[in-house]
Protein backbone atom coordinates (compact mmCIF):
# COMPACT_ATOMS: atom_id res chain seq x y z
CA UNK A 1 0.00 0.00 0.00
CA UNK A 2 1.20 3.69 -0.89
CA UNK A 3 2.65 4.98 2.29
CA UNK A 4 0.74 8.86 2.61
CA UNK A 5 2.34 11.06 4.87
CA UNK A 6 0.20 13.92 6.17
CA UNK A 7 2.76 15.82 8.01
CA UNK A 8 4.97 17.25 5.04
CA UNK A 9 3.71 20.70 5.82
CA UNK A 10 6.63 23.12 4.72
CA UNK A 11 4.86 25.73 2.47
CA UNK A 12 1.63 24.62 2.36
CA UNK A 13 -1.02 27.32 2.61
CA UNK A 14 -4.19 28.25 5.06
CA UNK A 15 -3.44 26.66 8.78
CA UNK A 16 -4.09 30.70 10.29
CA UNK A 17 -2.10 32.32 12.40
CA UNK A 18 0.73 31.13 15.07
CA UNK A 19 -0.38 30.74 18.33
CA UNK A 20 2.48 31.86 21.21
CA UNK A 21 2.36 30.55 24.33
CA UNK A 22 4.58 30.82 27.76
CA UNK A 23 7.53 29.07 28.16
CA UNK A 24 6.74 27.45 31.62
CA UNK A 25 3.74 25.95 29.72
CA UNK A 26 4.17 22.68 29.33
CA UNK A 27 0.88 20.56 28.92
CA UNK A 28 -2.56 21.17 28.32
CA UNK A 29 -4.23 18.37 29.65
CA UNK A 30 -3.66 16.11 32.30
CA UNK A 31 -3.13 13.02 30.03
CA UNK A 32 -0.83 14.85 27.90
CA UNK A 33 2.81 13.86 29.61
CA UNK A 34 1.14 10.16 30.64
CA UNK A 35 0.56 9.88 27.24
CA UNK A 36 4.36 11.40 26.34
CA UNK A 37 5.95 9.38 29.33
CA UNK A 38 4.02 5.93 28.08
CA UNK A 39 5.42 6.43 24.38
CA UNK A 40 8.67 6.88 25.56
CA UNK A 41 8.47 4.12 28.15
CA UNK A 42 6.90 1.91 25.00
CA UNK A 43 9.86 2.70 22.80
CA UNK A 44 12.32 1.72 25.07
CA UNK A 45 11.01 -1.94 24.71
CA UNK A 46 13.22 -1.86 21.10
CA UNK A 47 10.47 -3.51 19.65
CA UNK A 48 10.48 -0.20 17.39
CA UNK A 49 12.21 2.79 16.61
CA UNK A 50 11.75 6.44 15.93
CA UNK A 51 11.56 6.73 12.50
CA UNK A 52 8.98 3.55 12.72
CA UNK A 53 7.23 5.78 15.92
CA UNK A 54 7.45 9.01 13.20
CA UNK A 55 5.58 6.78 10.28
CA UNK A 56 3.30 5.95 12.45
CA UNK A 57 1.94 9.15 13.46
CA UNK A 58 2.18 10.68 10.39
CA UNK A 59 0.24 8.49 8.03
CA UNK A 60 -2.74 8.54 10.37
CA UNK A 61 -5.57 9.87 7.98
CA UNK A 62 -7.13 11.98 10.82
CA UNK A 63 -3.27 13.61 11.58
CA UNK A 64 -4.61 16.67 10.84
CA UNK A 65 -7.67 17.29 12.95
CA UNK A 66 -5.46 16.23 16.14
CA UNK A 67 -3.86 17.68 18.53
CA UNK A 68 -0.18 16.86 18.94
CA UNK A 69 -0.48 14.33 22.02
CA UNK A 70 -3.96 12.75 20.30
CA UNK A 71 -1.64 11.76 17.35
CA UNK A 72 0.85 10.42 19.65
CA UNK A 73 -1.65 8.20 21.24
CA UNK A 74 -2.91 7.29 18.23
CA UNK A 75 0.54 6.98 16.43
CA UNK A 76 0.99 4.49 19.91
CA UNK A 77 -2.01 2.72 19.56
CA UNK A 78 -1.36 1.40 15.76
CA UNK A 79 2.26 0.44 16.89
CA UNK A 80 0.66 -1.81 19.79
CA UNK A 81 -2.03 -3.52 17.52
CA UNK A 82 0.90 -4.28 15.00
CA UNK A 83 2.67 -6.09 17.31
CA UNK A 84 0.11 -7.87 19.33
CA UNK A 85 0.82 -6.22 22.18
CA UNK A 86 -2.95 -5.22 22.85
CA UNK A 87 -6.09 -5.63 21.89
CA UNK A 88 -9.10 -3.29 21.21
CA UNK A 89 -11.05 -5.57 24.39
CA UNK A 90 -8.29 -4.71 26.56
CA UNK A 91 -8.40 -1.08 25.88
CA UNK A 92 -12.36 -0.93 26.30
CA UNK A 93 -12.06 -3.51 29.81
CA UNK A 94 -9.50 -0.92 30.78
CA UNK A 95 -7.24 -4.38 31.29
CA UNK A 96 -4.78 -6.67 30.46
CA UNK A 97 -7.29 -10.05 29.16
CA UNK A 98 -5.06 -12.01 26.94
CA UNK A 99 -1.47 -13.70 27.77
CA UNK A 100 1.42 -10.88 28.03
CA UNK A 101 4.43 -11.18 25.52
CA UNK A 102 8.15 -11.42 26.13
CA UNK A 103 9.51 -8.30 25.22
CA UNK A 104 12.98 -7.49 24.85
CA UNK A 105 13.30 -4.64 26.98
CA UNK A 106 11.73 -2.65 30.13
CA UNK A 107 12.32 0.63 31.15
CA UNK A 108 12.97 0.92 34.95
CA UNK A 109 12.19 4.20 37.02
CA UNK A 110 15.93 3.40 38.19
CA UNK A 111 17.52 3.49 34.31
CA UNK A 112 15.34 6.57 33.29
CA UNK A 113 18.22 9.23 33.90
CA UNK A 114 20.92 7.27 32.25
CA UNK A 115 18.73 6.46 29.34
CA UNK A 116 18.08 10.23 28.76
CA UNK A 117 21.51 11.47 29.13
CA UNK A 118 23.27 9.08 26.78
CA UNK A 119 20.05 9.45 24.27
CA UNK A 120 20.39 7.17 20.66
CA UNK A 121 23.48 8.37 18.64
CA UNK A 122 22.71 7.80 14.87
CA UNK A 123 26.11 8.89 13.64
CA UNK A 124 27.51 5.09 12.29
CA UNK A 125 31.06 4.33 10.99
CA UNK A 126 31.32 5.29 7.16
CA UNK A 127 31.82 2.84 5.07
CA UNK A 128 32.47 4.80 1.92
CA UNK A 129 33.45 7.94 0.79
CA UNK A 130 31.20 11.13 1.16
CA UNK A 131 30.05 11.66 -2.33
CA UNK A 132 29.76 15.49 -1.99
CA UNK A 133 31.56 18.04 -0.45
CA UNK A 134 30.84 21.40 1.12
CA UNK A 135 30.40 23.86 -1.70
CA UNK A 136 28.74 20.75 -4.28
CA UNK A 137 25.78 22.12 -6.37
CA UNK A 138 23.34 19.09 -6.00
CA UNK A 139 19.64 18.60 -7.25
CA UNK A 140 17.20 16.69 -4.62
CA UNK A 141 15.22 13.85 -6.02
CA UNK A 142 12.20 14.65 -7.73
CA UNK A 143 9.99 11.92 -7.58
CA UNK A 144 7.49 10.15 -5.50
CA UNK A 145 8.45 8.35 -2.63
CA UNK A 146 6.19 5.13 -1.74
CA UNK A 147 7.63 5.01 2.45
CA UNK A 148 8.52 6.94 5.47
CA UNK A 149 11.01 9.68 4.23
CA UNK A 150 12.47 12.72 5.58
CA UNK A 151 12.93 14.52 2.09
CA UNK A 152 10.28 17.14 2.44
CA UNK A 153 8.10 17.53 -1.03
CA UNK A 154 9.04 21.70 -0.82
CA UNK A 155 12.83 20.56 -2.15
CA UNK A 156 11.96 17.99 -4.34
CA UNK A 157 13.57 18.73 -7.57
CA UNK A 158 15.42 21.83 -6.33
CA UNK A 159 18.85 23.03 -6.92
CA UNK A 160 20.97 23.51 -3.66
CA UNK A 161 23.97 23.71 -2.41
CA UNK A 162 25.94 21.57 0.11
CA UNK A 163 26.80 23.80 3.16
CA UNK A 164 28.21 21.11 5.97
CA UNK A 165 28.52 17.59 5.95
CA UNK A 166 27.32 15.70 9.44
CA UNK A 167 29.27 11.96 8.60
CA UNK A 168 27.21 8.86 7.82
CA UNK A 169 23.82 8.24 9.66
CA UNK A 170 20.85 6.30 10.39
CA UNK A 171 19.17 6.30 7.32
CA UNK A 172 15.52 6.77 8.30
CA UNK A 173 14.05 5.87 5.18
CA UNK A 174 14.89 2.14 5.68
CA UNK A 175 15.14 2.43 9.42
CA UNK A 176 11.37 3.20 9.52
CA UNK A 177 10.65 0.39 7.32
CA UNK A 178 12.59 -2.74 8.96
CA UNK A 179 15.00 -2.82 5.97
CA UNK A 180 17.34 -1.71 9.17
CA UNK A 181 19.94 1.32 9.69
CA UNK A 182 21.80 1.36 5.94
CA UNK A 183 23.49 4.54 7.09
CA UNK A 184 24.50 6.81 4.95
CA UNK A 185 26.02 10.53 4.90
CA UNK A 186 24.24 13.30 5.68
CA UNK A 187 24.57 16.83 4.60
CA UNK A 188 23.05 20.28 4.82
CA UNK A 189 22.11 21.67 1.48
CA UNK A 190 20.93 25.12 1.33
CA UNK A 191 18.52 26.62 -0.82
CA UNK A 192 17.95 30.47 -2.45
CA UNK A 193 14.44 30.56 -1.14
CA UNK A 194 13.77 32.10 -4.60
CA UNK A 195 14.53 28.94 -6.05
CA UNK A 196 11.62 27.33 -3.80
CA UNK A 197 9.01 29.78 -3.96
CA UNK A 198 7.32 32.41 -6.39
CA UNK A 199 6.86 34.85 -3.78
CA UNK A 200 9.91 34.62 -1.79
CA UNK A 201 11.77 37.79 -0.34
CA UNK A 202 15.46 38.17 -1.51
CA UNK A 203 18.26 37.44 1.00
CA UNK A 204 16.40 34.29 3.08
CA UNK A 205 18.12 30.73 2.38
CA UNK A 206 16.74 27.43 3.48
CA UNK A 207 18.22 24.20 4.46
CA UNK A 208 17.36 20.40 4.98
CA UNK A 209 19.42 18.07 6.41
CA UNK A 210 19.71 15.26 3.35
CA UNK A 211 20.84 11.43 3.43
CA UNK A 212 23.21 10.98 -0.06
CA UNK A 213 20.90 9.01 -1.58
CA UNK A 214 18.02 11.96 -1.79
CA UNK A 215 20.43 14.11 -4.44
CA UNK A 216 22.44 13.44 -7.31
CA UNK A 217 24.82 16.15 -8.53
CA UNK A 218 23.53 19.12 -9.97
CA UNK B 1 -1.63 24.28 35.08
CA UNK B 2 -2.18 21.44 37.68
CA UNK B 3 -2.13 17.81 36.79
CA UNK B 4 -3.06 16.11 39.39
CA UNK B 5 -6.45 17.61 40.31
CA UNK B 6 -9.23 14.78 40.91
CA UNK B 7 -10.84 14.22 43.94
CA UNK B 8 -11.25 10.60 43.81
CA UNK B 9 -14.62 10.20 45.03
CA UNK B 10 -15.61 12.17 41.48
CA UNK B 11 -12.97 10.88 39.45
CA UNK B 12 -14.65 8.99 36.76
CA UNK B 13 -17.41 11.46 36.43
CA UNK B 14 -14.74 14.48 35.89
CA UNK B 15 -12.68 12.59 33.24
CA UNK B 16 -12.45 13.35 29.59
CA UNK B 17 -12.66 10.61 27.52
CA UNK B 18 -8.90 11.01 26.55
CA UNK B 19 -7.72 10.79 30.44
CA UNK B 20 -10.30 7.49 30.67
CA UNK B 21 -8.36 5.98 27.54
CA UNK B 22 -5.20 6.83 28.62
CA UNK B 23 -5.81 5.63 31.67
CA UNK B 24 -6.93 2.75 30.60
CA UNK B 25 -4.30 2.01 28.21
CA UNK B 26 -1.43 2.81 30.81
CA UNK B 27 -3.13 0.31 33.40
CA UNK B 28 -3.31 -2.58 30.84
CA UNK B 29 0.46 -1.60 29.94
CA UNK B 30 1.70 -2.06 33.45
CA UNK B 31 -0.73 -4.62 34.04
CA UNK B 32 0.99 -6.82 31.23
CA UNK B 33 4.32 -5.52 32.60
CA UNK B 34 5.67 -3.41 29.39
CA UNK B 35 5.89 -0.72 31.37
CA UNK B 36 7.03 0.01 35.07
CA UNK B 37 4.81 3.01 35.85
CA UNK B 38 7.15 4.62 38.51
CA UNK B 39 9.58 4.92 35.10
CA UNK B 40 6.50 7.08 33.63
CA UNK B 41 6.88 9.28 36.93
CA UNK B 42 10.25 10.26 37.00
CA UNK B 43 10.01 10.86 33.02
CA UNK B 44 7.27 13.61 33.47
CA UNK B 45 8.88 15.21 36.14
CA UNK B 46 12.36 15.18 34.08
CA UNK B 47 10.46 17.54 31.27
CA UNK B 48 8.30 18.74 33.55
CA UNK B 49 10.69 20.51 36.15
CA UNK B 50 13.88 19.60 35.19
CA UNK B 51 14.69 20.13 31.37
CA UNK B 52 13.80 23.29 29.77
CA UNK B 53 15.07 26.50 27.73
CA UNK B 54 16.77 27.86 31.15
CA UNK B 55 19.30 25.24 30.49
CA UNK B 56 20.07 26.54 26.97
CA UNK B 57 20.09 30.09 28.34
CA UNK B 58 23.17 28.85 30.53
CA UNK B 59 24.79 27.61 27.12
CA UNK B 60 24.31 31.01 25.87
CA UNK B 61 25.55 32.83 28.82
CA UNK B 62 28.14 31.04 29.07
CA UNK B 63 29.27 31.79 25.01
CA UNK B 64 28.63 35.45 25.61
CA UNK B 65 31.14 35.64 28.58
CA UNK B 66 33.80 33.35 27.71
CA UNK B 67 35.00 33.43 23.76
CA UNK B 68 37.30 30.43 24.42
CA UNK B 69 33.90 28.43 25.40
CA UNK B 70 31.56 30.29 22.30
CA UNK B 71 34.62 29.69 19.92
CA UNK B 72 34.02 25.40 20.92
CA UNK B 73 29.89 26.04 20.87
CA UNK B 74 30.12 26.89 17.43
CA UNK B 75 32.91 24.24 16.25
CA UNK B 76 31.33 20.94 18.20
CA UNK B 77 27.68 22.30 19.64
CA UNK B 78 27.48 18.69 21.22
CA UNK B 79 30.52 18.89 23.10
CA UNK B 80 30.27 21.85 24.73
CA UNK B 81 26.96 21.66 25.69
CA UNK B 82 27.60 18.36 27.43
CA UNK B 83 30.43 20.34 29.26
CA UNK B 84 27.67 22.10 31.25
CA UNK B 85 25.52 19.06 31.93
CA UNK B 86 22.87 19.18 29.54
CA UNK B 87 23.12 16.01 26.25
CA UNK B 88 21.00 12.72 25.98
CA UNK B 89 18.25 12.27 23.94
CA UNK B 90 17.13 14.47 21.48
CA UNK B 91 20.43 16.89 21.51
CA UNK B 92 22.90 13.63 20.31
CA UNK B 93 23.87 15.48 17.43
CA UNK B 94 24.04 19.43 18.19
CA UNK B 95 24.79 22.32 15.77
CA UNK B 96 25.13 26.33 17.11
CA UNK B 97 23.92 28.83 14.76
CA UNK B 98 25.34 32.20 15.51
CA UNK B 99 23.50 35.10 15.18
CA UNK B 100 25.07 38.46 13.30
CA UNK B 101 23.81 41.80 12.52
CA UNK B 102 24.73 39.85 8.89
CA UNK B 103 22.81 36.86 9.40
CA UNK B 104 19.91 35.95 11.55
CA UNK B 105 18.84 32.32 11.89
CA UNK B 106 15.61 30.31 12.69
CA UNK B 107 14.87 26.83 13.70
CA UNK B 108 11.72 24.58 12.08
CA UNK B 109 10.96 20.90 11.69
CA UNK B 110 8.70 21.09 8.91
CA UNK B 111 7.96 17.30 8.81
CA UNK B 112 7.15 16.63 12.76
CA UNK B 113 8.35 18.55 16.04
CA UNK B 114 12.25 18.12 15.81
CA UNK B 115 13.71 20.14 18.89
CA UNK B 116 16.57 20.14 21.10
CA UNK B 117 15.50 18.68 24.54
CA UNK B 118 18.52 18.93 26.18
CA UNK B 119 18.50 22.62 26.13
CA UNK B 120 15.21 23.55 25.42
CA UNK B 121 12.82 21.20 26.90
CA UNK B 122 10.14 19.92 24.83
CA UNK B 123 8.78 22.03 21.98
CA UNK B 124 5.87 24.52 22.63
CA UNK B 125 2.36 24.03 21.14
CA UNK B 126 2.75 26.64 18.06
CA UNK B 127 6.50 25.07 17.61
CA UNK B 128 4.36 21.94 16.72
CA UNK B 129 1.61 23.32 14.73
CA UNK B 130 0.87 23.62 10.94
CA UNK B 131 0.83 27.66 11.23
CA UNK B 132 4.66 27.87 11.82
CA UNK B 133 5.95 24.47 10.47
CA UNK B 134 3.97 25.56 7.03
CA UNK B 135 4.86 29.01 6.75
CA UNK B 136 8.57 29.36 8.53
CA UNK B 137 10.10 28.19 5.35
CA UNK B 138 8.47 29.64 3.30
CA UNK B 139 7.69 33.39 4.42
CA UNK B 140 10.32 33.82 7.54
CA UNK B 141 9.87 37.39 7.59
CA UNK B 142 6.20 37.34 7.93
CA UNK B 143 6.49 34.85 10.76
CA UNK B 144 8.64 36.98 12.73
CA UNK B 145 7.00 39.71 12.34
CA UNK B 146 3.93 37.63 14.44
CA UNK B 147 6.25 37.19 16.97
CA UNK B 148 7.18 41.16 17.03
CA UNK B 149 10.52 40.66 15.36
CA UNK B 150 11.55 43.17 12.87
CA UNK B 151 15.12 42.89 11.90
CA UNK B 152 17.45 45.40 10.79
CA UNK B 153 17.96 46.39 6.66
CA UNK B 154 20.74 44.20 5.61
CA UNK B 155 20.18 41.17 7.99
CA UNK B 156 19.84 38.18 5.60
CA UNK B 157 17.51 35.61 7.01
CA UNK B 158 18.63 31.60 7.29
CA UNK B 159 16.06 29.17 8.04
CA UNK B 160 16.86 25.43 9.14
CA UNK B 161 14.52 22.77 8.49
CA UNK B 162 15.65 19.35 10.97
CA UNK B 163 14.61 17.10 8.82
CA UNK B 164 17.39 14.04 9.86
CA UNK B 165 18.21 13.91 13.84
CA UNK B 166 20.97 16.80 13.72
CA UNK B 167 19.51 19.09 16.31
CA UNK B 168 19.89 23.14 16.39
CA UNK B 169 20.38 25.96 19.10
CA UNK B 170 20.31 29.49 18.27
CA UNK B 171 23.23 31.38 19.90
CA UNK B 172 21.24 34.83 19.68
CA UNK B 173 23.26 38.26 19.96
CA UNK B 174 24.34 39.75 23.41
CA UNK B 175 22.19 42.71 23.89
CA UNK B 176 23.23 46.16 23.86
CA UNK B 177 24.01 47.32 27.33
CA UNK B 178 24.56 44.16 29.11
CA UNK B 179 28.16 44.31 29.68
CA UNK B 180 27.80 44.72 33.29
CA UNK B 181 26.40 41.83 33.60
CA UNK B 182 27.00 38.89 35.24
CA UNK B 183 26.65 35.14 34.00
CA UNK B 184 23.73 34.35 35.87
CA UNK B 185 22.24 38.18 34.90
CA UNK B 186 22.82 37.84 31.31
CA UNK B 187 21.14 33.93 31.42
CA UNK B 188 17.78 35.96 32.71
CA UNK B 189 17.87 37.80 29.43
CA UNK B 190 17.55 34.76 27.12
CA UNK B 191 14.30 33.65 25.80
CA UNK B 192 13.21 30.29 24.27
CA UNK B 193 12.29 32.21 21.51
CA UNK B 194 15.41 33.85 21.24
CA UNK B 195 17.49 29.93 20.93
CA UNK B 196 14.67 28.96 17.97
CA UNK B 197 15.16 32.12 16.20
CA UNK B 198 11.76 33.46 16.60
CA UNK B 199 12.91 36.22 19.21
CA UNK B 200 15.04 37.98 20.56
CA UNK B 201 16.60 38.11 24.21
CA UNK B 202 15.24 40.43 26.29
CA UNK B 203 16.78 43.92 27.04
CA UNK B 204 18.55 44.58 29.91
CA UNK B 205 16.85 45.94 33.42
CA UNK B 206 17.20 49.96 33.25
CA UNK B 207 20.38 50.50 36.00
CA UNK B 208 21.15 53.93 37.83
CA UNK B 209 23.83 55.10 36.79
Amino acid sequence: MMHISHADLGGTTGHGPIVNEPEDERFHAGWEPRVLAVTLAMGATGLWNIDMSRAARESLPTYARLTYYEIWFEGLLKLLAAHALLADDELQAGHSLHAARELPRKLLAANVPTVLANGASTERPATTKARFKVGDAVRMFAGEVPHHTRLPRYVRGRRGVVERVHGAHVFADAHATGRGEQPHWLYTVAFDARDLWPDASPGVRVSVDAWEPYMGKA
Amino acid sequence: MSIHHHDHDHEHSELSPMELRVRALETVLGEKGYIDPAALDVLIDTYQTKVGPRNGARVVARAWCDPAYKAWLLRDGSAAIASLGFQGRQGEHMVVLENTRDQHHMVVCTLCSCYPWPVLGLPPTWYKSAPYRSRAVRDPHGVLAEFGVTLPEGTSVRVWDSTAEVRYLVLPMRPEGSERLSEDELAALVTRDSMIGTGLPLLPPARAR
